[in-house]
């Protein structure tokens, strides 16, 4: 289509710094006409506090309320996200967040509720809580579900952990390795060496699946368990993955399931069939819950057989109509975090699911499948593309192409297209990951964009790659129509200018900076 | 399918995408899965079948039916947890599309606005704790401690950790379980009864050369502030270790930061700031570190910078990114990903929304609501607090009677009281923790006062 580029907004806000003034607010303390009277009957704060007094307020800018309205919305036209354009970060699952979730959370109050407030009082939400842990359980095949873990890294850590006091327990404590395939996401290696293991790389074999060989010869005394997704993250089914789960559980070892990429396998294949013993999900990612730039998240934790004991306490249990907190631990291995979990994003999860049903969540993961490989389609065969790994082999809910010959040929780098993409007013996908392919572009569309989306996409990423071969400096010039423009990272982080706060920034202008 | 699925538009475009893809069936595109792993009909989860926008209503106003929210007075349960007043455009703001719906800002260019709002509130709390380093969130106040527990013994390759024994039980937990695999020792300095503030003189038998770090909560889990923060700095830096200090963000409205008495890692659990109380969570984990090259290196979880674009202008990215799991795997600082990034946002805004001025008036407010609960509560024969400690918001309470049938006829009388803490086998079952906030009027706390003279007689 012919006519204007897209353009993002370009604000050049200044920082609230630069538009507040620490002596101003525009707030109301609620009741503040109680507080003079207190203040006659109880004496000043400051004389009480005496050397713990701070004497000066805080310097922080005040914004009045139409100021910071501004500032923000400011800020949010110059941010994209799932509502923006589409969002194909491979391995993160942005899928569409249904605005009804968000109005069903708000209209539950659940801010309102105070978390020791007795169980009498939050019947309700318990038994909304209750029947989310029993469906996560049947969708993964496992027995039992921890709702406590806040994101997905904090459930491998309760996984992690599970597995190593599981071993401790039955005098296994040498058992010390835990399996990760070099295609894994980074939190597994950092997840398990957080519960003590050392980490043993398993190398991926030329399918793209794990090499049996390299974990035939892994496989020992020492073995833990092994850290799996599945679908892998090159979007590859481990069709060998019943055989891979003997081989481990007869070595002595347990299989810990990812759950950051069931979304192309939910309600077709469950974890616990495939011989997983402990999993973990990320109810922002799979069950739709919004990512919020980052979090909040939330990453429940399931076991199956004698893994259920260990998992983090307290878990939700009913007596007759009675739903309470049961906090008993005779192995758990205690708390991953306070109270009970990201309970907002959790609901936003439960009314995902009640939404949809079996039939529907099928249907989803379906169509993110049918989604990835139409993309394949779309771009397979580009010049300066390629799909490394069992090229013909169907993918799940991700597929990871390279820009490797793109790369030689003309210089263009998958950051380059990556910013390209920016260029045209949609976001790019995961980029240099997995760590084992070359110039790697992992997409993921899930089942939220329609084929012309897809379409659209893909003629985009065609039309850069050609471009690459006319005209690579444009392309190394990229973005141009964001809000800024390429941002310098050497800049950021050197040691003599890396600023992690404004006052950090003062500090250095006055000389101040040690 | 022929009918729709919710939030599945390409089911409409399905046919014709499997024509393209040169499949006759999906599952085909399942070829590879072996066959007994494949479930033949779609698991029994939600309600049996799709349920419409209309219905979904119904069913979280039949859920709401059964949970009380106490607002007559709000809750005047302590515990690291109170009610606090969310200004309204706090939640207006955050339901903007472009934050709720964004993913960690890995392409900058695209996401400035999200890297900026992050870039101040990391600033925001830098100048409240007067600590240079700040990331961009941890999952929650629990969370924060037990990521300063690891990087202190990073920092230091020691192998000790010493807890103040008035933390929250939660974060001790919490605390235990993250160091599990590390084989730690874990030791606790007792409190004094007199003051609910650590003993100073059992200092020497807990402190020594392989202590990586002293944790400390000031106010405590029992609302008490310790007396001196910066003799308690002074001793642990003499044996090398790091001071660990758990603050409450408010009360630095009106007491002093935890950068001018010589901590060097604040935590605390940012929930005050704009969040509400979600049933516990999320919450936000607020880490702020004093300015140390070595320290920065060590800082758990994404950190925003302040940089700058190819043509020199002013930008924003995710800095010190070779710490990170994506890239450093089983050697990063720590596994965190996601984190509460919007949550971090709500803090931005709301402290800014108050400025420094309101920030100061809060606090004392705050202040002044719960010393007059205390005052009330001692009139009808309640000790409170227990202690001859500075409080802030919250504080603990004994009772002449067991606490929990007095607990149980407020609720009858629609009022949430305190939080009895023989839960955590505190106390001797008369003491339960209370707070005051901005949210409860003068009216609102004589309310409770007049209800329990009517329930204790």
């Amino acid at each position: 289509m012919a006519g204007r580029p897209w353009r993002q907004a370009v604000w050049r806000e200044p920082l609230v710094y630069e538009i507040g003034d620490p002596g101003y607010t525009g707030f109301i303390t609620p009741y503040s006409e109680d507080d003079a009277l207190l203040e006659a009957e109880l004496g000043s704060p400051e004389k009480a506090l005496g050397e713990l007094a701070r004497g000066e307020a805080p310097p922080l800018p005040g914004l009045a309320e139409n100021q910071a309205v501004r500032h923000y919305t400011r800020l949010t036209q110059m941010s994209y996200g799932v509502d923006t354009g589409p969002v194909p970060l491979g391995s993160c699952t942005m899928k569409y967040n249904p605005r009804i979730g968000e109005e069903l959370v708000s209209a539950m109050s659940v801010h309102l509720l105070h978390p020791y407030q007795d169980e009498d009082t939050v019947q309700g939400l318990m038994r909304a809580l209750w029947l989310l842990e029993r469906w996560l359980a049947e969708l993964t095949g496992m027995d039992r579900c921890s709702l406590q873990p806040p994101a997905g890294a904090a459930g491998e850590l309760a996984g992690a952990l599970m597995i190593r006091k599981y071993h401790v327990d039955r005098g296994e404590a040498s058992r010390d390795e835990m399996l990760v395939p070099d295609s894994a996401h980074g939190t597994n290696p950092a997840s398990a060496a957080m519960a003590g293991f050392r980490v043993v790389k398993l190398p991926t074999g030329p399918e793209g699946t794990v090499d049996m060989d390299a974990l035939e010869e892994a496989l020992g005394e020492r073995t833990a368990g092994i850290m799996l997704t599945n679908p892998n993250t090159l979007g590859l089914f481990e069709d060998r993955i019943v055989e891979i789960a003997e081989k481990v559980h007869n070595a002595g070892g347990l299989l810990y399931y990812d759950g950051a990429n069931l979304n192309g396998i939910m309600g077709l294949i469950r974890p616990g069939d495939m011989g997983f013993d402990v999993v973990h999900l990320n109810i922002h990612k799979t069950f739709a819950a919004p990512h919020g730039g980052g979090g909040p998240g939330a990453g429940v934790v399931c076991a199956k057989g004698s893994l259920v004991d260990y998992l983090p306490r307290p878990l939700i249990e009913r007596r007759g109509d009675k739903y309470y907190w049961s906090y008993d631990c005779d192995k758990c291995i205690g708390r991953v975090r306070a109270f009970y979990g990201n309970i907002v994003p959790l609901l936003k999860g439960f009314f995902y699911i009640a939404a949809l049903g079996g039939e529907g969540l099928r249907e989803s993961a379906i169509q993110s499948v049918v989604n990835t490989n139409y993309f394949i389609r779309l771009v397979r065969g580009a010049k300066g593309l390629e799909i490394p790994y069992s090229p013909e082999r169907p993918r799940k809910h991700e597929v990871v192409v390279s820009v490797k010959p793109l790369q030689r040929e003309t210089g263009v780098s998958a950051a380059d297209v990556a910013k390209a993409l920016l260029d045209r007013g949609l976001h790019a996908p995961t980029i240099y990951f997995p760590l084992i392919v070359e110039e790697a572009l992992m997409v993921e569309f899930t089942e939220s964009e329609p084929a012309s989306v897809i379409e659209n996409y893909a003629a985009a990423l065609r039309e850069i790659l050609e471009e690459a071969y006319h005209n690579p400096a444009a392309l190394k010039d990229a973005p141009r129509n964001t809000a800024v423009r390429r941002v310098d990272d050497v800049y950021a982080n050197h040691p003599k200018t890396v600023t992690p706060s404004y006052r950090v920034y003062r500090l250095r202008q006055a000389g101040l900076l040690r | 399918m022929d009918k729709p699925v919710h939030w599945v538009p390409g089911i409409r475009d399905r046919v014709r995408q499997l024509e393209a893809i040169g499949v006759s069936s999906v599952y085909e595109l399942y070829s590879d899965v072996p066959r007994e792993l494949l479930l033949d009909r779609a698991p029994s989860v939600g309600f049996g079948r799709m349920l419409s926008e209309e219905e979904l209503r119904r069913l979280s106003r039949e859920i709401s039916s059964s949970n009380t929210v106490f607002t007559g007075p709000p809750p005047f349960t302590g515990g690291g947890w109170c009610p606090h007043w969310v200004p309204s455009i706090v939640d207006y703001i955050v339901s903007r599309g472009e934050f709720l719906t964004a993913y960690t800002p890995y392409q900058p260019e695209i996401n400035q606005g999200l890297l900026q709002a992050l870039f101040e509130y990391q600033s925001l709390i830098a100048d409240l704790t007067e600590l240079e380093i700040v990331n961009a969130s941890l999952y929650d106040g629990s969370t924060a401690a037990a990521e300063a527990a690891l990087m202190a013994l990073r920092v230091t390759r020691r192998k000790k950790i010493v807890l103040s024994s008035t933390l929250h039980p939660e974060y001790i937990d919490v605390i235990k379980t993250w160091l599990y695999g590390k084989g730690v020792e874990i030791r606790f300095i007792p409190r004094r009864e007199d003051t609910y503030q650590v003993d100073t003189e059992s200092l020497d038998e807990h402190i020594d050369s392989n202590t990586a770090a002293v944790i400390v909560a000031s106010p405590n889990f029992y609302g008490a502030f310790e007396r001196d923060i910066g003799f308690l700095a002074d001793q642990v830096h003499h044996h090398g270790g790091l001071l660990v200090q758990v603050f409450e963000p408010l009360s630095l409205g009106i007491v002093k930061p935890p950068g001018r008495l010589g901590v060097d890692i604040a935590v605390a659990e940012g929930q005050p700031l704009g969040l509400g109380m979600n049933y516990g969570g999320p919450g936000l984990g607020i880490m702020a570190v004093r300015w140390d090259r070595k320290l920065l290196r060590q800082v758990p979880g994404r950190i925003i910078g302040l940089t700058r674009d190819a043509e020199g202008e002013r930008a924003f990215t995710m800095i010190l990114q070779a710490r990170e799991q994506h890239i450093r795997r089983e050697k990063a600082t720590s596994n965190i990903t996601t984190n509460e990034s919007l949550m971090a946002i709500r803090a931005a805004i709301y402290l800014t929304l108050l400025g420094g001025e309101g920030l100061r008036r809060l606090a004392r407010s705050i202040w002044l609501r719960s010393h007059y609960l205390a005052k009330r509560l001692r009139e009808v024969g309640v000790e409170a607090p227990v202690y001859s400690s500075e409080f802030f918001k919250e504080f603990l309470a004994r009772f002449q009677k067991p606490y929990a049938p007095i607990h149980r006829e407020l609720l009858r009388r629609g009022i949430l009281g305190g939080l009895d803490v023989s839960r955590y086998g505190a106390g001797s079952g008369r003491e339960a923790i209370f707070c005051a906030t901005e949210v409860h009027s003068k009216k609102d706390i004589d309310t409770l006062i007049n209800t329990l003279v009517e329930i204790m007689g």
